[in-house]
């Protein structure tokens, strides 16, 4: 994983696995999948991003799809400091 | 396992540093994301625009990337650990026999699993007892 001080999460457009179809730029891509937030369903593939993270003390980038191959529990909280 | 926040890492470096570490030896063991503009959050369809953070949102995926299990709560709830786990655990146990055994309702690693087919219909409830 490769070390990064700043960046933001943003969706790479394609699910886990996969890559952007051609012609296609990500901007296009997000809002097309923001509009079908319905695609995430128990049994479809999981939809990729990068995000910059905090781990082990340091700050890296991180890509769902590089977990691929391993099972991963992805689990959301509305803030730090609060529980979870 | 990756935990996901509209907190940014700096603010995640803090927590842990300053409470996670008193509660878990040695600070969180795995990476947490920022999802700055809850753009994650949004394609995962637990971001809540108004409060301006993700709701409770849990996801299981498994090694091929396909989205096993969801789990959503709103905010005063907290979820149970131990569920997730039995969760990860049917499911794998699901997957290493390549789905000739289910795991019924209840079902905890040494407990017996269905094995669906013609067989088993009517008779449930010979071999599940709860």
């Amino acid at each position: 994983m490769e070390e990064e001080s700043v960046g933001c999460g943003r969706p790479t457009g394609a699910v886990i696995g996969e890559s952007v179809s051609k012609g296609q730029k990500k901007e296009q891509v997000l809002e097309t999948k923001e509009g079908k937030m319905a695609a995430v369903r128990v049994g479809g593939k999981a939809p990729d991003f990068e995000a910059p993270a905090f781990y082990k003390g340091k700050f890296i980038k991180i890509k769902l799809s590089d977990y691929l191959k391993k099972w991963i529990v992805l689990c959301f909280y509305p803030g730090d400091f609060t529980f979870v | 396992m990756l935990s996901v926040s509209v907190d940014s890492q700096f603010v995640h470096k803090i927590w842990n540093e300053e409470e996670l570490k008193k509660m878990v030896k040695g600070g969180i063991p795995f990476p947490m994301v920022s999802d700055a503009a809850g753009s994650i959050g949004k394609i995962y369809g637990v971001y809540d625009e108004g409060a301006g953070v993700n709701i409770r949102g849990r996801f299981i995926i498994d090694p091929d990337g396909a989205i096993q299990a969801m789990e959503v709560l709103t905010p005063p709830v907290g979820r149970k650990v131990d569920e997730t786990i039995r969760q990860i655990q049917a499911f794998q146990h699901v997957r290493a026999t390549k789905g000739a055994e289910v795991c019924p309702s209840g079902w905890e690693p040494g407990k017996p699993t269905l094995k669906p087919g013609p067989d088993l219909v009517g008779k449930v409830w010979k071999v599940w007892k709860p």
